[in-house]
């Protein structure tokens, strides 16, 4: 009961010390800026929580892209795959979807919705495919190839909404809008909140469940942190869970752009994402890579998002300052994370655990090296 | 420099080269070495012995300068010496070679011995250094070669030549012959006489006693961080060695008890190759016209030089790889005993709990049955002796031992039909070999099919009823004599 | 078809491959030591506004060094996070591109107004090399452009003999392959890859200052408009090598390139498909070249055991 306890509150603790440091190297920010501190904060707060209908249109809708991302990239990094493509893999699902949804007849209804996102979802998965077969059957390191794909991406919208998805006066680089009935209902009425929100806590929550309580999770965590002992001890076949990694890492961000044009745009534009898929590495990093944490640290940076548009209405400050401060506290969480490897070192050696054998560990490189340290679970 | 040696062979000593006193070490709250000192001599082969953690590699490191000593002074030629780094070392004549190699493999041997010197870069004139100093010590070298399709032979000659290429007079050689077949350990060790009879220092890090004896002229025996005896080689025994190593408390080494007499030959085949073939990663045929059968209740020890097939072969019985040719006949479970367990048998980021878990996690469907799981984590640890506080502990804070009871404990868990091990007891301490030996014994006793493949050849002897030998790609049984088995593999 | 077309073709695959090139120059580096520095585009971003900011006043030479300076800056922060407290390269790399674009953006409403008014500078002009750049076809292109063009390609040599004839360049490639051989063999291998991560910086920072001084002559917010992907992408396509990096960048300008040719002969062809062919190009390159050259063997690792 009590590790239950602290398995939940220890991930708040750390959400609330992360949004206090964003506060505060705002504030730091916008004083050094000569901005009024006060006034601004107030509007950020006024943008991000001031209301009921505020958080929901404001806050938890600009959260909803950056949990299907910050989901994406957390369920990739447990299984030991770098996918930096979530914002192409959302431009893909968002592309397919408005496609599908443009091209379905109204009398679909609901059904057309969920062809919509089912277009999405495929378009994000086959986008990710790429860099699966590229790194299996070629060696090609996934980083680089998913942010190469994330540019191609992000020319192939611009040529779609350029080209056959352009709305039909051809003057705007965007598509037509998306039909009512083919629309995400609200969630909550009177606000701007659909049903995609909802959507994407179902799948946190069922995300965490998978992780933690089916054989195939646990195949995904193992193949994440030691592909060799999952393969060699474990019997897993490590390419397929791989693979399948992938290809629910590139689902999950592409349904993630199906729900924003269908649920938020309408339309497809070119700069429909302002970078989700980045930020989703901060989403996805600060949940310690847990799927049901990332509800909140999604919460948080949408937060941060929404409040961000008030201050630039509100106080003329610039919109560029959140990306910053989400910046700083990426690059923050790392520190700590060095200085609570370093107090957890110590605490384990005055528990009187053995400490690491220097001769057998001199060599060793972690094979999960360029993942971030996993929590032990469950 | 030449020493007068004396008529037995036995170098006179003049003044200590390199002095190591009082030296201390702590990581964290474990005492790694504690107040250790150490002596020895230009013109000497001086072995440092030890368990397992006895604080021999670090010792050896400090005076290598890849690690710093919390107190003590390093003496060298009579003149205090600061050694920050592997640099400061090498500028005083100081080389080391590590148990694991610290080459580069994507490069050439003459990269890697340029790498770090200073002055000028020029390959062509490296090339005809490694030449002459290869041709001069004896231990042939292509410079041209790219490491990482290097034997392991010839990658600590290329340690070593990178040493002398330093102009290193005194050279410590960390577990030299480990990787070694026998014919090469004897040339390595006999190299080691000529490069002191020259006046060069050569510290050897082991603990296999006898072959030391025959080439030391000091010997120096850590315990437990402790420097516990200093002595001439001629002056000692095996027995008062092995006592100073061990300390009062020390265990007997249980080698050759044990061994069962009446074989099960009427007990039915468990593992079964026919005329099999196997490849590496890389589509090498590694192992051909294999057959081989082994049945319950008996353990076959597998002896092999490096590379001779034998890691095809565990692969292929533990059913790990499937044959090219032939046909392998297995039971459904096998348990599998890695040689590389940190890399291929536990998770160190997951819990004891999961690394359990982890065990047939790729034939497992639908949920995890954790409740379960975690009562025969329980008892694992318990029937093991595995040193935990639960099963939720990380398995990063085990010692490598613990490590070990704890994965021979999982593959037996359940009575699988088979067992195959490799190098069991690598990198383990005396307490930890026992522990691990008496279990591959019981679980004989108890029927299971057991295969043991282990780089050093006493330790086959010690524990097989039956004895293979693959050389050459080619599996055949062979007596269980120490000779006859040492001639089978280098394929005579 | 007449020949200026084509002269002015090979004049813009020049120009526009100049930035590109000292980025990946810098980034070959960088990543020869094991380092993968995902924060390229903040660099160059960082370096344009520097290089905007201190042009008017100091004038356009200097202000590409305050481009590299700021370059190194912000790198100063990726190495101190990712190597000095070895934490995810990529994750810091992302972050340090989030923190460049968001402060330039706010920096520069900060510094001159919310309007963003046009602010602009004279741009360098090119220096002809007598006789030379008379020639038909390449002399534009090849022998009258501006001093960082020249500068970027005077440093492919130079960061080749330096990686392969000395000392140094051989210990940075043996920190990138095998950090712990490098250190074992007297290297210091985390000093080493902290400069070699300055020096990628430098170079990002004059690719920022380049695109500003030589060729824009005024700033945009997300004016690198990814061109620290695309730099990292022709470290990948040029095989780790300064050289493979210089034919790398100029097909990636060459393409950029192709879309005024195509304006020229009157073709109807979405810049979109130029702009993504190289990307393309570099990833069926990746995959065919798989079997030979490779990226180094601890790219992007963290060290495995703190020291």
């Amino acid at each position: 009961m009590l590790t239950m306890a602290r398995r939940m509150v220890r991930p708040l603790l750390e959400l609330l010390l992360a949004a206090t440091l964003a506060v505060a190297v705002l504030a730091a920010l916008l004083a050094g800026s000569g901005y009024p501190v006060g006034h601004s904060l107030g509007a950020l707060w006024h943008g991000a929580f001031s209301s009921s209908s505020v958080i929901a249109s404001g806050t938890l809708l600009r959260a909803t892209p950056l949990l299907f991302t910050g989901l994406a990239v957390a369920i990739a990094f447990r299984a030991g795959v770098l996918n930096i493509g979530a914002e192409g893999q959302l431009l893909l699902g968002a592309s397919a979807a408005t496609a599908v949804a443009l091209a379905v007849p109204p009398t679909f209804g609901a059904g057309g919705a969920v062809l919509a996102l089912t277009a999405g979802i495929i378009a994000g998965a086959g986008w990710a495919l790429i860099p699966a077969i590229l790194r299996l059957r070629f060696g090609v390191l996934e980083v680089i190839s998913t942010i190469m794909l994330n540019s191609v991406a992000l020319n192939l919208t611009g040529l779609l909404v350029r080209g056959p998805l352009q709305e039909t006066t051809r003057t705007f680089p965007q598509s037509a809008l998306i039909q009512q009935a083919l629309r995400l209902p609200r969630l909550i009425p009177g606000t701007r909140l659909h049903v995609g929100f909802a959507l994407a806590l179902l799948l946190a929550l069922g995300l965490g469940w998978y992780l933690r309580s089916t054989a195939s999770g646990f195949r995904l965590r193992m193949t994440g942190a030691n592909p060799h002992a999952a393969a060699s001890a474990g019997e897993i076949d490590v390419r397929r869970v791989t693979m399948m990694a992938f290809i629910a890492s590139g689902a999950l961000a592409g349904l993630g752009g199906a729900v924003e044009v269908t649920g938020v745009t309408y339309a497809l534009y070119e700069n429909l994402s302002p970078g989700y898929g980045y930020t989703a590495l901060a989403v996805a990093l600060l949940a310690r890579l847990n799927p049901v944490s990332a509800i909140g640290s999604a919460v948080v940076f949408g937060a941060l998002e929404a409040g961000a548009s008030a201050m630039q209405r509100d106080a003329q400050v610039p919109a560029g300052m959140v990306g910053v401060v989400e910046a700083c506290v990426i690059l923050m969480l790392l520190a700590s994370e060095w200085v609570g490897a370093r107090l957890a070192q110590r605490t384990s050696l005055n528990r009187g655990a053995p400490p690491r054998r220097m001769e057998e560990d001199a060599d060793h490189q972690s094979p999960n090296a360029a993942t971030p340290a996993l929590p032990p679970t469950p | 420099m030449v020493l007068p040696a004396r008529a037995d062979g036995i170098v006179t000593l003049g003044a200590p080269r390199l002095v190591l006193r009082d030296i201390s070490r702590q990581y964290g709250t474990l005492q790694a070495l504690d107040r250790a000192s150490f002596t020895v001599a230009p013109g000497e082969v001086h072995a440092l012995l030890g368990e397992n953690g006895a604080g021999k590699s670090t010792l050896m490191k400090i005076a290598f300068g890849l690690e710093r000593a919390d107190a003590g002074t390093i003496m060298l030629d009579g003149a205090p010496i600061t050694l920050r780094s592997p640099k400061d070392a090498m500028r005083a004549g100081i080389g080391m070679v590590q148990q694991h190699f610290a080459l580069v493999d994507a490069m050439t041997v003459t990269e890697n011995v340029a790498l770090g010197s200073e002055g000028r870069l020029d390959l062509a004139e490296t090339d005809t250094l490694i030449r002459r100093i290869a041709d001069d010590a004896g231990l042939p070298l292509d410079p041209a070669a790219v490491v990482g399709e290097l034997p392991l032979g010839a990658r600590q000659r290329l340690e070593i030549v990178k040493a002398l290429a330093r102009k290193a007079q005194i050279l410590i050689l960390d577990e030299p012959t480990a990787v070694l077949s026998p014919t090469e350990s004897r040339e390595l060790l006999s190299w080691t006489r000529r490069f002191a009879e020259r006046g060069g220092t050569v510290i050897l890090i082991a603990h296999k006693l006898r072959e030391i004896l025959g080439v030391a002229d000091g010997i120096t025996v850590l315990r437990r961080g402790r420097t516990v005896l200093e002595t001439r080689a001629h002056d000692t025994s095996e027995d008062e060695i092995a006592q100073a190593m061990l300390g009062s408390a020390g265990v007997a080494d249980g080698r050759h008890t044990n061994r069962r007499v009446a074989m099960a030959y009427d007990a039915a085949p468990i593992l079964e190759l026919r005329d099999v073939a196997a490849d590496d990663e890389r589509g090498v045929e590694r192992l051909h016209g294999a057959t081989l059968s082994i049945r319950a209740g008996e353990i076959v020890g597998v002896a092999a030089i490096e590379g001779a097939g034998q890691f095809e072969l565990l692969r292929l019985l533990a059913g790990r790889i499937t044959p090219t040719r032939g046909t392998a006949t297995l039971p459904e479970r096998i348990g599998f005993v890695p040689e590389d367990r940190l890399r291929d048998a536990v998770v160190l980021d997951a819990t004891l709990l999961e690394n359990l878990a982890l065990r047939s996690a790729g034939q497992r469907q639908g949920l995890m049955p954790w409740n379960s799981l975690r009562q025969a984590a329980i008892v694992l640890m318990r029937v093991r002796d595995v040193r935990a506080a639960d099963p939720a502990a990380p398995m990063r804070g085990l010692s490598g031992g613990n490590q070990q009871k704890f994965v021979i404990g999982r593959e037996l868990d359940g009575n699988p039909p088979a067992l195959v091990v490799e190098n069991p007891t690598r990198g383990l301490d005396i307490r930890a070999t026992q522990d691990v030996r008496n279990a591959l014994r019981a679980a004989r006793d108890d029927g299971t099919a057991v295969v043991v493949y282990s780089s050093d050849l006493d330790e086959v002897l010690a524990l097989a009823d039956r004895i293979v030998v693959v050389a050459g790609g080619a599996v055949r049984e062979v007596p269980h004599d120490r000779d006859v088995v040492g001639r089978a593999m280098l394929g005579a | 078809m007449t020949a200026a077309p084509l002269a002015d073709f090979l004049d813009a695959t020049v120009r526009t491959a100049t930035p590109l090139l000292l980025a990946a120059l810098g980034e070959t580096v960088t990543e020869r030591s094991g380092i993968i520095n995902v924060g390229l585009e903040g660099t160059i971003i960082v370096g344009c506004l520097a290089g905007l900011a201190t042009a008017t006043a100091l004038g356009p030479a200097t202000a590409l060094a305050a481009a590299a300076c700021a370059g190194i800056g912000i790198a100063a922060i990726f190495a101190f996070i990712a190597i000095g407290l070895a934490a995810d390269q990529i994750i810091t790399g992302t972050s340090i591109t989030m923190l460049g674009l968001g402060i330039t953006s706010t920096l520069y409403r900060v510094l001159y107004g919310d309007t963003g008014a046009a602010l602009s500078t004279p741009t360098l002009s090119p220096i002809g090399i007598p006789l030379l750049q008379d020639l038909p076809l390449v002399g534009q292109a090849l022998f009258r452009q501006p001093l960082p063009t020249y500068l970027a390609f005077l440093l492919v040599p130079a960061v080749w003999w330096w990686l392969y004839r000395t000392h140094l360049g051989l210990a940075l490639r043996a920190t990138g392959e095998n950090p712990s051989a490098a250190l074992a063999a007297g290297v210091a291998p985390r000093r080493l890859q902290v400069l070699a991560t300055l020096f990628g910086g430098a170079c990002g920072g004059l690719a920022g200052g380049t695109l500003v001084l030589a060729q824009v002559g005024t700033f945009a917010e997300g004016m690198s408009a990814g061109r620290g992907f695309v730099a990292i992408a022709i470290v990948a396509l040029g095989r780790w090598h300064p050289i493979g990096a210089a034919m790398a960048a100029l097909l990636f300008g060459m393409a950029s390139a192709l879309q005024f040719l195509a304006q020229a002969l009157g073709l109807d062809v979405p810049y979109q498909i130029f702009l993504a062919l190289p990307y393309l190009l570099t990833l069926a390159a990746m995959a065919i070249a798989s079997g030979g050259y490779r990226a180094p063997a601890a790219l992007g690792l963290r060290p495995g055991v703190a020291r």
